[in-house]
Parts: C-alpha cells; structure tokens; sequence
C-alpha cells in the first residue's frame, strides 16, 4: 500500500471558539488519502465539507486532533510553514475556476512556477504549455480568462493546480458550476491525470453521477464521516 | 522579489482608469511640490540678487573700537563708559587675508574695497555718496556690477568714476562728464564718468561712486588700506556658517549678507517655512490618495489574494505585492511630476515679469531637487502602502475565496 498523503486523526473544527455562540462543525474526522487516488467527498450542504476541505488544504487549523502531511505533523505548523507546504504538495481547484484575471492561460498556469522560482522561466512555459494543451487549450494559451467559457477556465484551473506536479489535488465541487457535458469533460480530464501522472485527487461534489465514477467515495454528514468505501461496480 | 513585481505590476494593470488617475494625481501633486520647491529657490537666489544689489555674501571688516572702563583703586569700575566713535580704518593685514581666502573652500571670489562717505559735486549740485575704491576684475567677480553697466564701462583709471543711472540724472551728467569727489579728509579733485550702472533700485543708484582702489585710499585717507575685504560665497544660504567659521580664524569682525539684512532674511524664512508647510499638505495628500487606492484594490482584489495565498504566497509576499505597488505609484508619479514640475517652471520663469520688465527669475535645472523628489515620492508610496498591505497580508484565505 502506497503511503498516505495526508492522514487525519481525530480532527474536531469548532468555530467561534471559547464563546458562548461555539459551534462544532467537524468532530472526529478519521481520514487519510494515499498516492494515485480517486475520492470524492460528498454530503449534504452543511455538512462540513467545504471546512474539511479547507483543513486538508492548511487554509484553517483545527481546533483539536492531528495531521500527518506525507508523513510530518501539520497541524501545529505556522503559517509560513503551511504555505510551503500547499505550495509544494496540494493543488486547489476551485468552484468558480478563480484564476488571475490579470493573467493569461498560460500565465495562470505558470504562476506556482513563478511563486517558486521568481520569474518566469522556459521550462515553466514548456510545461504549462503541455498542460494546457493536454487539457485541449494548446490554442488559448495567451486568452485572458474572461475570454473564455467557464470550462475552459476550469480546465486552465486543472492545469494550474497541475502545474508543480503536487501529490494531491483538492478540488471544491470543480463541476459545479458547468453544464453536464463540459461537466463530463473536466471530470475524465481529471481522472486522466490521475491515471497518467498518479496524482491523487479528492474532490468535493454534490452530484452522485460523478461520486459514482470515483474509486473512493467519503460520505459526511452533520460533522461526522457516515461512509468511506471503494466504488461498488 | 520576481513574484512580487510581476504581480504587483499585473494589478496595477488590470486597475486601468484607477490605476491612471492615482498616477495622475501623485503627478499633479509632486508637479506642484517640485515646481514651489524649484520656483521658491530660484525665485530667492534673484530676489537675494536683486535686493542686495551689490552687496557680498559675507564681508570682512575692521573690529569695532569699543571704549574700556576705567577702574578705580579697589579694581571697581567707573559706572559711565561712552561708546567710542568708530572712525574709518583699514582692515589690519588685508593683503595676506586676501592670499588665504583666495581659493579658499566655500569661497568664490575676494575683492578689497576702500569705502567711506563722500560728496559728489557738479556746479552747485552736492550729492553724499558712498565713495567707494575697488579692483574692477576682482570686485565684479564678487559682486558682477560689470552686468549692470548701462552706459560706458567699468575701466577706472586715476581720474575715473562709476555712479548709477539716478545719480548722473540728479547731477545732470553723462559719459565723459567731470565731476568733484571730495571727503571729510581730502578736497578732492575732478574726475570723469567713464561708466554709468543701473542696480535696480534707485536708493542704490545714487548711494555709491566708484573709484579706483588707490584713489579711493587717497581720499579717504587710508593709505595702502581698505576699509573691507567682500567674499563672494559658493552656496548664498550657506553664508552664515561660513561667515562663523571665518569669524573664528580671523580677528575682523566678520557678516553674512543674512546678518546685514535681518529682515530679508526673516520674510524668506517666513516664506521658506510656509512652503514647506503647503508641501507637506500636498506629501500628505498623496500620500492619502495612494493609501486610499490601495486600500479599495486590496477589497477589489480579495478574491485573487485568497487564491495566490491557498496557492502557496506567503503572507509576506502578498504584503510585498502591495508595497511595491505603492512604491511603483509614488517613483512613477515623481518621475512625471518632476518632468512636469520642471516644465511648469520653465513656463512661469518666462511668464513672470519684474516692473522692469526682466524675468523675476531664472528657471535652473536641479537635478538633485530630482533625485530627491523621486526617492522622497517613492518612499512616501511605499510608507502610504504599508496600511492597505497589512490588511491584504492579513487576509484569510479560506475567507477571501469565498468572498
């Protein structure tokens, strides 16, 4: 068995903490994502998801439990380590695509290269090139977002969060927002590279058609996982 | 800092008709700043130039004789000293000060003068005047009175005489005219106008009559002697150190033309200060616009900072990000502004008129004031940066991308 990416061990989140109004949202999450896996995440709204996402993404710490991140506790670290460290493992695919609008396709997808050697280099360029056009955009690349349609832009997010080669790409319901066919799209493209470059993926979906095309899928509800089990086939 | 700048520069970008009118508005603010600041300078340097007339920048006279009280047998002093008469006398050793300034650090030219009242007279016409002994080449380099020959020259020979344009009219004289100088301690003798100046001022075209340094020595009774040594300064507002520095080496008694003229000098400070303060306003006005900018980019922006943050930008390179922005808007607007500083300068050097209808003053290019105003203006973005930075820094990214 692969070792875990990220291993998650009794997380709690509690918001408002230490005040009357506190709210626990997470309790207890027992969860741990290998190299080279499909899962998706899915559950009611509400059902902490989307915190859960933001807790393996380092985005929010905690409030109890612990986080092995490949291996070394996290979920102490400050924030300069935790940026490194979603610099240097994690890919996000957001929603509503959140590229740059300054920026071109190309240059969105260049941009953790950027973030981690300073300036734009040809190897970055060739890369990000490649990306975006094994995600069928090898003739958009100098298209500033808005002059594309929104699966497009999801598929330029798929190669941004891509670009750095992570180990695991969290993805917030990355279909959301698209008709069912694009939808389709930028489902298979995910899984081609996860089949391709053995990247793991956990993605956030509230559609079933696409929770059941996943190898893993992790059901929450009210704060707590109700179900984690292989695709049935 | 290659993320820092490129980002920040794409921002500034993508912030178009924004991001021009803080452009704007820092170029039109430091385009005042530069202008007063360059204006008020040149404008003083020709106001100094013009009120002072021939004045040096610092003048080097004989110790004032003070009178010493007596004192009785028990060593207590009489109670009644009189001030004593300051009688004419020369300034002890002139020649060897003269040597010793001579290219001294600070100092631009010397020049002996041998002055001390005298009449002027033409038939029945007496006129008191300032007589005045000087070496023309050494005492226009001081004082560039050459520049201000309206008629004739300034050549003296034994026998010749320099007076202003409002003296040669009282008198009813002109070129090649003679006239009767004579002082308290000689009768005097003809000489003719060989030069007629006009200073500007008519007080000061009838005040002196200038004669050639042995002559002047001659009728004043100070033979071999002058009564002051006039320095002509490299920095004009640096005089009063110079001139207490000087006073600390030498044993004459030693005055700035700011000392001589308290009262200039006190209405340029006046005016000094009260720029100063309008371009601190116009800094701190700026300075607000460009906080202000940033700090709406910073709510525009919410979205791609959370992003840049979840995609692993620390929380010190967003604060760079914005930094630089500010920094970039105060180098740029400065840049401009002091090109447009510079023009408007130009423009109302020719513009502005004295009654005699020649320029107020002299439009200089300062390239230090530049320098200055590029480095202040960007310092001043960066400072007015910092708040809008912070809070861009401090931003959640879990927050900003669902915003």
């Amino acid at each position: 068995m692969s070792p875990a990416i990220i291993d998650l061990r009794d997380i709690r989140k509690t918001y408002n903490e230490g005040t009357p109004v506190a709210v626990e949202v997470l309790h207890g999450i027992d969860i741990a994502v290998r190299a080279g896996e499909f899962a998706c995440l899915i559950g009611p709204s509400g059902s902490g998801k989307s915190t859960l996402l933001n807790l393996i993404g380092l985005l929010e710490w905690p409030s109890g439990g612990s986080y092995r991140l490949k291996g070394r506790p996290i979920e102490q670290a400050d924030d300069d380590e935790r940026t490194r460290a979603r610099l240097e493992t994690l890919g996000f695919v957001f929603q509503f695509h959140h590229l740059l609008p300054a920026f071109s396709a190309l240059e969105n997808v260049m941009i953790p290269g950027l973030m981690r050697n300073g300036a734009f280099t040809p190897e970055q360029r060739r890369n990000a090139t490649e990306l975006l056009a094994a995600v069928g955009l090898g003739d958009a690349l100098h298209k500033r977002p808005t002059e594309l349609s929104g699966g497009m832009q999801q598929r330029v997010a798929i190669a941004r969060a891509l670009a750095l080669a992570p180990d695991l790409v969290l993805a917030d319901e990355p279909t959301g927002n698209l008709d069912t066919h694009t939808a389709d799209d930028v489902f298979e493209l995910m899984r081609r590279f996860n089949a391709t470059k053995n990247t793991a993926f956990l993605i956030v979906t509230h559609d079933p058609r696409l929770a059941a095309r996943c190898d893993r899928v992790i059901e929450l509800r009210d704060g707590t996982i109700v179900g984690d089990a292989p695709r049935q086939s | 800092m290659g993320f820092e700048w490129i980002v920040a520069l794409r921002f500034l970008r993508e912030g178009g008709l924004q991001t021009l009118l803080i452009i704007a508005g820092t170029t039109a603010g430091i385009s005042v700043i530069v202008f007063i600041s360059g204006f008020l300078g040149d404008l003083q340097r020709d106001l100094i130039s013009r009120t002072l007339g021939v004045q040096p920048g610092i003048i080097v006279r004989p110790a004032e004789e003070i009178a010493r009280p007596l004192r009785n047998e028990g060593g207590r002093a009489l109670e009644q000293v009189q001030a004593r008469a300051q009688r004419l006398r020369s300034v002890d050793q002139w020649q060897a000060l003269q040597a010793e300034l001579d290219g001294a650090k600070g100092i631009r030219a010397v020049s002996p003068v041998a002055a001390g009242p005298g009449l002027i007279t033409r038939g029945d016409v007496n006129k008191s005047i300032t007589l005045t002994g000087i070496i023309p080449e050494r005492y226009v380099a001081v004082t560039r009175l050459n520049e201000k020959i309206v008629a004739g020259e300034l050549r003296l020979n034994p026998g010749d005489v320099v007076i202003g344009t409002d003296l040669a009219k009282d008198l009813g004289v002109t070129l090649g005219d003679k006239v009767r100088l004579s002082t308290p301690t000689s009768p005097g003798d003809a000489y003719q106008v060989r030069g007629i100046y006009d200073l500007g001022q008519r007080n000061l075209n009838r005040a002196y009559a200038y004669v050639a340094l042995p002559t002047a020595q001659a009728l004043l009774n100070l033979p071999g002697g002058v009564s002051s040594v006039e320095l002509a300064v490299e920095d004009l507002f640096g005089a009063e150190q110079l001139a207490a520095m000087l006073q600390a080496r030498v044993p004459h008694e030693v005055e700035s033309w700011m000392k001589a003229n308290s009262q200039l000098r006190t209405a340029l400070n006046n005016q000094t200060v009260m720029t100063l303060m309008v371009r601190f306003f116009l800094a701190l006005v700026v300075a607000i616009g460009v906080a202000s900018v940033l700090i709406v980019s910073v709510v525009q922006k919410t979205k791609e900072i959370g992003i840049l943050r979840a995609m692993g930008a620390s929380r010190g390179r967003i604060l760079r990000v914005f930094l630089l922005q500010g920094a970039w808007i105060g180098a740029s607007g400065a840049v401009l502004g002091s090109a447009c500083g510079y023009l408007l300068t130009l423009v109302m050097g020719n513009v502005l008129r004295a009654d005699d209808g020649t320029p107020l003053f002299t439009a200089q290019f300062n390239p230090s004031l530049y320098l200055y105003t590029v480095i202040g203006a960007t310092v001043l973005g960066l400072v007015a940066a910092v708040m809008p930075a912070r809070r861009a820094a401090r931003l959640d990214p879990a927050q900003a991308i669902r915003v």
